[in-house]
């Protein structure tokens, strides 16, 4: 190799290179699936015999306050979280809440009917029921003998 | 100010594991704001699935203490097949810096948010020292 000498003298600048690309790579990396974990909000799924139930958290909101639109097989919920108190007149000691405008879209298992949706809100918990159409429902085929 | 007290896991803590992970009895520390003016300390906690009549307030010495007890059922005849969120109680606590107008503690529970608002006793009010010029 070209670079024998460096090893030769103990100290090989492109191994440390080398080294420091697969640091960073995982550094990369980890932020990557953190800010992807961290997908506001949260949301849990559960699944019936043919249809579908999202649940989120969304502390402070009504169900005024919040926007649910469906399209084929995804469900988007969105909203705005407003701040709690003006900024300029109180001396802040703790911020933990999310606040802002979010909206996130949700890939369902299947098909849902648009019109055969049910949604509730209740003590800052979103809840979203929704169908499979009737035409994507698995049908019984009778097989005849001749 | 207030300072922190609780040791458990927040939510985000809690949602790497939280597949498998729905039982009722798991404890989290809920989000909080907490700010401050002249005449009252504010703090606004998010306890969702947490009904008005589920949440417990305790303010002893300089020790506030807030339990809420989730009352949020799985949806009947589903079963969980993603979860990004936890269910659970929760509880939190936090030393307060300055005596607190304890018969005066407004308590407001909506839409899952807890909001406090804790009078400053008379004595650790800011008091203005007027400047005379000689």
């Amino acid at each position: 190799m070209l670079l024998s000498s460096w090893d030769r003298s103990g100290w090989d600048p492109f191994g440390e290179m080398q080294r420091l690309r697969s640091e960073m790579n995982q550094l990369l990396n980890g932020a990557g699936a953190v800010s992807l974990a961290r997908a506001y909000p949260p949301v849990n799924i559960w699944l019936g015999d043919n249809s579908v139930v999202v649940t989120t958290e969304l502390p402070g909101l009504s169900s005024e306050d919040i926007d649910i639109s469906i399209a084929e097989d995804t469900l988007t919920v969105s909203g705005n979280r407003v701040f709690a108190a003006n900024d300029n007149q109180v001396a802040w000691r703790r911020r933990e809440r999310p606040l802002g405008a979010f909206s996130r879209t949700i890939e369902l298992p299947f098909r849902v009917d648009p019109d055969h949706v049910e949604a509730h809100c209740t003590n800052g918990v979103l809840e979203v029921e929704m169908h499979r159409p009737q035409a994507d429902l698995p049908r019984k085929i009778q097989v005849k003998t001749r | 100010m207030a300072q922190e007290i609780t040791k458990l896991p927040t939510r985000d803590f809690a949602r790497g594991q939280a597949a498998h992970s729905t039982r009722a009895t798991n404890v989290y520390r809920p989000n909080s704001d907490i700010y401050e003016d002249e005449n009252h300390i504010v703090l606004v906690t998010d306890m969702p699935g947490v009904a008005p009549g589920d949440v417990d307030v305790t303010l002893e010495q300089r020790v506030l203490t807030i339990r809420g007890r989730l009352g949020v059922e799985r949806p009947e005849g589903y079963r969980a097949i993603y979860s990004e969120y936890g269910e659970g109680n929760y509880e939190r606590a936090f030393t307060l810096s300055e005596d607190i107008d304890q018969d005066h503690i407004e308590a407001n529970h909506k839409d899952g948010v807890l909001t406090l608002k804790l009078p400053k006793a008379e004595r650790a009010k800011t008091k203005k020292i007027q400047v005379k010029t000689a």
